[in-house]
């Protein structure tokens, strides 16, 4: 970690191994400043790590990452122990926060982290990276909640692209609060509601039997994505809503 | 090239299906979430600044003579709802027989060999811009304005809506399609270089959501 006038550099990294005899071993667990790491208890095969904010932020003028890679045969589970709250800071220009994973031939990685909340007039850009071997599994959700209670948001730039083979299956970008292109919270977009979110369920045995697109209420859809993964998107009133939608879609899922 | 064929192009009366399809607005009035003029201006502008900006691109990329194919499988990853998916090949194979018809062109010929289901429609909106001679700011021009001509129209139908003020919610928008057309041609010429990951990724959730609820309704005035 470094921390200058132009804020705190840090990356975080993570390596999932098979440990060859039923686990899985993570020979990095490497935390940084902010980006504290945890083993936690895991389950069967699967390792858990916990991502636990050291500090406040990211706020502007910080750049985190994350690199998690897990290797072939591997499993691992990440979480983190809070949300982590996008806030103003005393550097200039964007805050942000960089995440890429890469999940290995018969690996799987369930990216579960707690939701991303833009305080107002704070202006962070996200990238998520996901690429994965053809056989490689994936959960992945993330949650963006706009603005603390009775709050305005900040400025929030999420971009998400999942590769399977270096081909591109998922490319989406959000761009929300004040400064972002014109109807972002109108109804073609937002449409008021604070809370946004999407999970990916990569498989590889979606190719040959896709989900069916379904609707759940008002705000949701699960659908098949053009390759072999589901997609859930989902807008709320708020994050415990969302949280909610996502799960119960998730879980239906399997 | 003849400035002339834009306008052809771009025409509501270009026999390429568009009329058929309300662009997410007949689910966003059935919600309540377009309920007159002030709210279709705020869904057209949201339209416009994220399935309109990738159309746009996609579009100006193809006249770029940018691979279709990639430019296909870009559009498939920026489009998560099948609904949607499906409506912009049909609208793409239906603009695929309008545009051989209208400028004969070998590459036209061979992205309909590529994709007889049909190709996404911004995709072949770029190819059929640049048989017509036509440059990639005025296909970028061509895509940005029917994401947003087809949703005011559409509106006029859906809520018995004043034309007039129909017409005044495209013209107060057309600051903002200089400046997508604009930001679309700068992504394309990106792309030319760094590839797809280039263009925009503007994702509108609502639009993706509801457009998946319209799908499955029994009974719709508008295909999409």
């Amino acid at each position: 970690m470094t921390a200058a006038a132009t804020g705190v550099r840090a990356t975080a990294r993570i390596v999932a191994r098979d440990d060859g005899r039923g686990g899985t071993s993570l020979p990095v667990l490497e935390g940084d400043g902010p980006l504290a790491l945890r083993r936690t208890r895991g389950s069967g095969d699967e390792a858990h790590v916990m991502l636990v904010g050291a500090m406040s932020g990211p706020l502007g003028g910080d750049h985190f990452a994350v690199r998690a890679g897990v290797e072939a045969g591997a499993r691992l589970r990440v979480g983190s122990a809070a949300a982590t709250i996008a806030l103003p800071g005393q550097a200039k220009g964007e805050a942000r926060y960089d995440v890429r994973l890469t999940v290995a031939d018969g690996a799987e990685l369930r990216w579960l982290p707690e939701q991303l909340i833009s305080a107002g007039g704070s202006d962070l850009r996200v990238t998520t990276h996901a690429d994965l071997a053809a056989t490689a599994r994936l959960v992945l959700r993330e949650e963006q909640v706009l603005g603390r209670v009775g709050e305005e948001p900040g400025r929030l730039v999420s971009r998400l692209v999942v590769r399977i083979e270096g081909r591109t299956l998922l490319d989406q970008e959000l761009d929300c609060g004040p400064g972002a292109p014109g109807g972002w919270d109108g109804p073609a977009v937002l449409g008021g509601h604070r809370a946004v979110g999407q999970a990916v369920v990569v498989r590889p045995e979606f190719e040959d039997r896709p989900v069916s697109a379904r609707v759940l209420g008002e705000g949701a859809a699960v659908v098949p994505l053009a390759g072999p993964a589901a997609l859930v998107t989902a807008v709320a009133p708020d994050a415990l809503r969302l949280r909610r939608v996502l799960d119960e879609a998730l879980k239906s899922l399997g | 090239m003849s400035r002339a064929a834009l306008l052809v192009l771009a025409d509501g009366r270009f026999p390429a299906g568009g009329h058929a399809h309300s662009g997410g607005a007949e689910a966003a009035v059935k919600a309540g979430r377009v309920t007159g003029a002030a709210s279709l201006e705020d869904f057209c502008r949201g339209r416009l600044h994220t399935a309109g900006r990738v159309s746009a691109a996609l579009a100006a990329a193809a006249v770029l003579g940018v691979d279709p194919v990639r430019l296909d499988a870009a559009a498939d990853a920026r489009t998560p709802s099948p609904a949607l998916r499906a409506t912009a090949r049909k609208l793409g194979r239906q603009l695929m027989r309008a545009a051989r018809a209208t400028w004969p062109s070998s590459e036209l010929d061979a992205l309909a060999r590529e994709f007889p289901k049909g190709a996404h429609q911004p995709v072949v909106l770029g190819l059929a811009a640049r048989a017509a001679g036509l440059g990639a700011l005025d296909a970028a021009y061509c895509a940005a304005y029917e994401s947003v001509s087809g949703p005011a129209s559409a509106t006029v139908r859906l809520l018995s809506l004043d034309p007039f003020d129909a017409t005044g919610v495209l013209a107060r928008l057309a600051p903002e399609l200089d400046l997508v057309a604009d930001q679309a041609v700068e992504a394309a010429r990106e792309c030319v270089d760094a590839g797809v990951d280039a263009l925009p990724a503007a994702s509108a959730p609502l639009l993706e959501i509801s457009a998946e609820a319209h799908a499955a309704w029994a009974v719709r005035l508008f295909a999409s």
